[in-house]
């Protein structure tokens, strides 16, 4: 096991501890559960219908973070305000497993992807990777995009991840920081819907232009039809029975 | 994309007439215009006298490295504007993956860049695994290896085979695949499949390396050992292929890390980024092998670089196989690990009898642990990671994100052949059609990884 197990489990914060989390701006990141073996509405009488597990949230990290994190944490918030970007652009610090992520507000992603890669002591030349999360229904700011950015010169890897909600899921395009960002964001418009404002040209890039819906967003159903075999009827892997 | 001029068009639309409008409508709302065509001419005129041309390559073209498909537009043969339409071959894997457990995961990724399978489910178990927080036994980290980097040699073969093939040269086609066929026939014999092998497992490997694997891989290396040094012969030196290829598809360090470009692209431009060196994963550092690089930063330099890439990675495979000593190919853990350990029967099926045995005549808790993980799967702890490794295209990522369970909240893949394939338009306008074939095969995307 690895020594960061601490915030490897979301049942260590108890319900209590969720709602102050929430309160105070904190990021959730996964849906809440109830039940198991997806029984509903049925005569359960076993109790696992009755188990309940809180919507997963990130622990914010503490000082020290460890490894170099603590360093390059001080370098940055220093850079930040030679920048006048807000300290509290960044809304909280997550170590996991040996990784960073820096949870950002939306309205300074961009200046904060410039400053990581202009500035000397950070020098994040490479944005390996975009992605859209979608954490499903019952969260708020449902919609994630997540940065990994990687610096070739210190041999570092961040990640940042910004939050929106879907009624308003804009958030400003890294495309002129990170050329490689562009078919990367218009892949999450086309999954999850997110809108990069400021991106060249935001259209579908996967699915066909006509395509109605964002598929990888957890309300947009799989699809797929029952199969037979040997005279039973399989359903379809959405409509089968989870176990989680 | 339009070849006429807009401007004039629009003229002669505002200065609209009676004629224009059409006397009786059929329509319930708005104006019925009749078309009169006065302008058609002059536009057609313009067309003609303009060279140039909108011509869509794809997404069925025998050049184009699958279902890819490009819009250029010509003048004469110079590109002046090529964008790549993709998404023809998208099978939705990554939501797949978030209605099976994470086990099953594997089949599904093996099949996006299905020229480098092991690849995939290698960083996807390392992803996985990392989630976990368990780290696999010795010998099963030293048979990944062992299986990459076949596989990188498969990979690069079906490179200079296809490339060859989109440029004319044809015997490359059949050489690169007669070695890669010796390749895939070692595959099979180790995992028991030639591609989508679905061998690698989170916790392990699915089973251990089949009897008398040792001779088979050193009488694989051996042939490659022969065969390899002919591809100077029949390419390297060849002056047809040394023109269709030196100073084409021009790509510098710094437009390579503005687009994202990582893989062979980025070390034919000069810099030796090369995950198994600069952030080492399983046990590359305990082996001895070099990075290629070139300062070329051309379609030449890459090919050049892919040879020697194999030449590397037969060197590390020698190094594996002495390495490789017994022991076991899982993690220990019960609660991870399938529970029953398959061979092969007589009948050429897998089949554990003792396992069955026990579970169904001695051990109802076997019965109940063997049923609840197979059909269940393992719980994840909430969370998320991004492994990333160098697979035969460049930096192949995988993000994900755990929120407690038996099944991923989301697998992301950081494709190096959906990242690398932007870089075709730097690459190529400027240039000749021929070039941009050039440009494509030296990119070596694989859709099948592109459109996931």
């Amino acid at each position: 096991m690895t020594e960061n197990n601490d915030a490897l489990s979301s049942a260590e914060m108890s319900q209590a501890d969720h709602e102050r989390h929430q309160a105070g701006g904190g990021v959730v990141a996964g849906k809440a559960r109830q039940g198991m073996f997806g029984v509903q509405g049925s005569g359960d009488t076993s109790g696992f219908g009755g188990l309940r597990l809180p919507a997963y949230s990130p622990k914010a990290s503490e000082r020290p973070y460890g490894g170099w994190f603590d360093e390059f944490t001080d370098e940055l918030l220093a850079a930040m305000s030679e920048k006048a970007i807000p300290a509290d652009a960044i809304q909280q610090v997550t170590v996991d497993r040996g990784e960073i992520t820096y949870y950002v507000r939306r309205e300074h992603i961009l200046a904060l992807c410039r400053l990581l890669r202009d500035d000397e002591a950070l020098r994040f030349e490479l944005c390996s990777s975009v992605s859209g999360v979608d954490y499903g229904a019952d969260v708020p700011q449902r919609l994630h995009s997540v940065y990994h950015l990687t610096s070739m010169t210190y041999r570092r890897r961040i990640r940042l991840e910004v939050a929106v909600d879907i009624d308003d899921p804009h958030i400003p395009s890294v495309v002129e920081v990170y050329p490689t960002a562009d078919w990367q964001e218009r892949e999450a418009w086309d999954m999850f819907g997110i809108v990069y404002d400021g991106h060249p040209a935001l259209t579908r890039i996967l699915m066909p232009d006509d395509w109605d819906g964002h598929p990888q967003r957890k309300d947009y159903p799989l699809g797929g039809i029952p199969v037979e075999y040997k005279g039973a009827e399989i359903p379809p892997p959405d409509q089968r029975r989870a176990y989680s | 994309m339009t070849t006429f001029n807009d401007t004039e068009a629009q003229v002669t639309a505002t200065e609209l007439s009676d004629e224009d409008i059409a006397p009786s409508r059929r329509t319930t709302e708005g104006t019925v215009y009749t078309v009169t065509g006065g302008d058609w001419d002059q536009v057609l005129e313009d067309a003609q006298h303009d060279e140039r041309v909108v011509i869509n390559m794809g997404p069925q073209h025998p050049s184009t490295h699958g279902v890819l498909r490009l819009v250029l537009e010509l003048e004469g043969e110079t590109v002046t504007q090529g964008r790549c339409v993709i998404g023809y071959l998208h099978t939705g894997i990554e939501k797949n993956c978030e209605y099976r457990n994470w086990t099953q995961g594997v089949t599904f990724v093996t099949r996006m860049d299905y020229l480098a399978p092991l690849h995939n489910e290698t960083a996807y178990c390392l992803a996985v695994e990392k989630l976990l927080g368990v780290e696999v036994p010795r010998r099963a980290q030293l048979i990944r290896m062992l299986l990459m980097e076949i596989n990188r040699i498969s990979s690069h073969l079906v490179c200079l085979a296809t490339g060859g093939m989109e440029l004319g040269a044809l015997t490359a086609m059949t050489a690169g695949f007669r070695e890669r066929e010796v390749a895939l026939h070692l595959l099979e014999f180790l995992t028991g499949l030639r591609m989508n092998h679905a061998f690698i497992r989170p916790g392990g490997t699915a089973q251990d390396l089949p009897g008398g694997w040792r001779p088979r891989v050193m009488e694989f290396v051996r042939w490659m050992d022969k065969y390899l040094p002919s591809y100077d012969k029949l390419l390297t030196g060849q002056p047809i292929w040394r023109n269709r290829l030196a100073g084409i598809g021009y790509l510098p360090v710094d437009a390579c890390l503005a687009l994202g470009v990582t893989g062979p692209i980025l070390r034919s431009a000069g810099l030796a980024w090369d995950l198994r060196k600069t952030e080492p994963y399983l046990l590359y550092p305990e082996f001895n092998f070099d990075v290629p690089t070139s300062t070329d930063a051309d379609c030449f330099a890459r090919y050049l670089l892919r040879v020697e890439e194999m030449h590397q990675s037969l060197r590390l495979i020698r190094q594996i196989v002495e390495a490789l000593e017994d022991g076991p190919v899982m993690v220990e853990d019960a609660k991870i690990a399938w529970p029953a350990k398959l061979s092969i029967g007589s009948d050429g099926l897998g089949n554990s009898l003792d396992h069955v045995k026990k579970i169904m005549g001695q051990s109802m808790e076997s019965l109940i642990h063997h049923f609840k993980l197979v059909t269940e799967g393992f719980d994840v702890p909430a969370g998320q990671v991004y492994v990333p490794i160098e697979s035969p295209r460049g930096e192949l990522g995988y993000h994900l994100v755990s929120e407690g369970g038996t099944r991923p909240g989301r697998v992301h893949v950081r494709e190096p052949s959906f990242i690398n394939l932007q870089s075709m338009p730097a690459m190529s306008e400027g240039g000749l059609v021929a070039d941009v074939i050039a440009a494509v095969a030296s990119i070596d995307p694989v859709m099948g990884g592109v459109d996931r």
